[in-house]
């Protein structure tokens, strides 16, 4: 099987999303990778390097640089003509397009797969995670959305892929671009961060948010993450979201402070590996699944934590 | 304009589903069920549009069982104005479900369907796109404002680095993330003068779409269960015990 993989990438760096995605594909078959964008030819050299990559299709195009699915989907659905399986990292450009070529192709999506079972089935969770399914596909074709947190990451040495040229359809003419806001930090990427300090509504302000959250993720190196109420409250930007319709994070450490911990919640950061929970409330969801609990007032033991780690 | 609304009656999303013994799927009998968060949202923005008099009509569709009528009547109490049931007791795929409302768009001929970004059951997050793709549409996805400015529509979207605005020729396909609003609750007048609004109800066979499933779920299970750790007394046990583990 000829397997398909979209590069995420933001058109100078290859993103870490990719890497799981290229190990899912691997274990259909053979990996070739997509870079769309424009100005993105250092993105295909990185591609080409990545372990088990063995060819590289680059689109480099003024009309893609924004990854509009309304101009990458038809460029997709035509290199499928010689591909098996398109698979996409469940990022939101991931998500974003993927049903655009799954559509293109009449083949009906399979998202957020945790595993390939075998060429034709795939587990993905369902319900916020609470139930895993075990799917089939009868389709010719596989589009396919990957979990991050579920797959190995390939090796980004090693691989020595060929590089392609393709050419895309050019504009749809049927959306821009208009303008982006990016948040510029330092921190590393929720997805990829090895710790998480993550904040709830218990916080109460942007500002106690900002006050008692940072210094502890500043001195951890920790990505900065956030429960939908928080989010919803304005204390966090929308990509600080950790859930069952946020982010997906699975790192070394998640640390849970003023979280009760909903389902919804729960779907996006369960699979951490060790869960710390500081919470008054002792009856709160989360402490069923955290690994270290402390019911205290976060408000004195998340400076104190501060101070003493 | 008329703006096309999906809906889809899903579990309530404070129940905690709980998986069939034999691994068929989810068990939904005697379960509450609610209108999927993100159509609420659709409805509302749907509702809005038209309040800004930016809309002439709002038409709330339900591809689903002849309970999704209660679904639909909740719209209909929002304030759409009328309603479709595309009546199935069968699973229909996001892509089955796309291919019938390109077919009511086509009867309809709305300049803007809203859907929500995924419903929390399933959790796929392709009906919208999938739409899009069939009727040669712009999509905005995960949208967090949206602006209407005559013939075309602003959307600011949701995404993984912060938010991105497009901007799309209508007719367009939008589908909801949280932020884009909050939805009102229906008062009692207008649920009950919601019982009165006209719902057509349809099968897909008038629809002439092919809407057999792709895929076969051959097994549902319980996620492997999280045990809860243990409590500590106070920052520095915590400290202990972070440093136990490695984590610092």
């Amino acid at each position: 099987m000829k397997t398909l993989v979209l590069v995420e990438h933001d058109n100078t760096n290859m993103k870490d999303a990719t890497l799981a995605v290229v190990t899912a594909a691997s274990q259909l078959g053979e990996v070739h990778a997509l870079v769309v964008g424009s100005g993105c030819a250092s993105v295909g050299e990185q591609a080409a390097k990545v372990a088990g990559v063995a060819t590289v299709h680059v689109a480099d195009d003024a009309a893609l640089a924004n990854q509009l699915a309304e101009n990458v989907a038809p460029l997709v659905a035509s290199l499928m003509e010689s591909h098996d399986a398109f698979l996409a990292p469940a990022t939101t450009t991931g998500k974003n397009i993927a049903p655009r070529v799954a559509a293109l192709l009449d083949v009906m999506q399979i998202s957020d797969i945790l595993s390939v079972e075998s060429e034709d089935t795939f587990t993905r969770p369902i319900y916020a995670g609470n139930a895993i399914a075990t799917v089939k596909s009868s389709d010719a074709k596989k589009v396919i959305t990957v979990r991050g947190t579920a797959f190995d990451k390939a090796a980004t040495e090693g691989g020595s892929g060929t590089i392609e040229g393709v050419t895309g359809a050019g504009e749809s003419g049927l959306s821009s671009f208009v303008s982006e806001e990016i948040a510029k930090s330092e921190r590393p990427e929720l997805t990829s961060a090895k710790i998480i300090v993550s904040g709830g509504r218990a916080l109460g302000s942007s500002e106690k948010f900002e006050e008692v959250i940072t210094p502890l993720a500043d001195k951890l190196g920790a990505g900065i993450g956030a429960s939908r109420a928080a989010v919803d409250a304005g204390y966090v930007p929308n990509d600080y979201q950790v859930g069952q319709t946020g982010k997906i994070v699975a790192p070394e450490v998640y640390i849970a402070i003023g979280i009760s911990g909903a389902i919804q919640h729960l779907a996006g950061m369960k699979d951490s590996k060790t869960i710390v929970a500081i919470n008054k409330d002792e009856d709160a969801p989360i402490f069923q699944v955290a690994d270290i609990g402390l019911v205290a007032d976060l408000f004195n033991a998340v400076p104190e934590l501060t101070e003493k780690v | 304009m008329k703006i096309l609304v999906p809906v889809k009656r899903v579990i309530d999303y404070n129940v905690k589903p709980r998986v069939k013994s034999d691994g068929s799927g989810v068990d939904l009998a005697n379960v509450k069920m609610s209108m999927n968060p993100f159509d609420e949202i659709s409805v509302e923005e749907a509702i809005r549009l038209k309040e800004a008099g930016k809309a002439e009509e709002i038409i709330a569709v339900s591809v689903g069982p002849q309970k999704a009528q209660e679904t639909l009547r909740t719209a209909l109490a929002m304030g759409a104005d009328r309603a479709i049931l595309v009546m199935t007791d069968d699973e229909v795929e996001p892509l089955g479900v796309a291919k019938i409302l390109a077919k009511i768009v086509e009867e309809e001929a709305p300049k803007l369907v809203i859907c929500g970004k995924q419903a929390i059951d399933d959790d796929s997050n392709q009906t919208g796109q999938m739409l899009a793709a069939l009727l040669g549409w712009g999509q905005g996805t995960f949208a967090n404002t949206v602006d209407v400015d005559g013939d075309s529509i602003e959307v600011k979207r949701e995404i993984d680095g912060g938010l991105q605005t497009v901007k799309l020729n209508l007719p367009a396909v939008v589908t909801t993330d949280l932020r884009l609003n909050e939805p009102r609750y229906a008062s009692l007048p207008n649920i009950m003068k919601a019982k009165k609004k006209p719902m057509d109800e349809k099968t897909p066979a008038d629809y002439g779409v092919d809407i057999a499933p792709r895929l076969t779920t051959t097994n549902v299970t319980e996620p492997p269960v999280r045990q809860a750790g243990e409590k500590v007394d106070d920052v520095d046990a915590l400290v202990a015990k972070l440093k136990a583990v490695g984590a610092i």
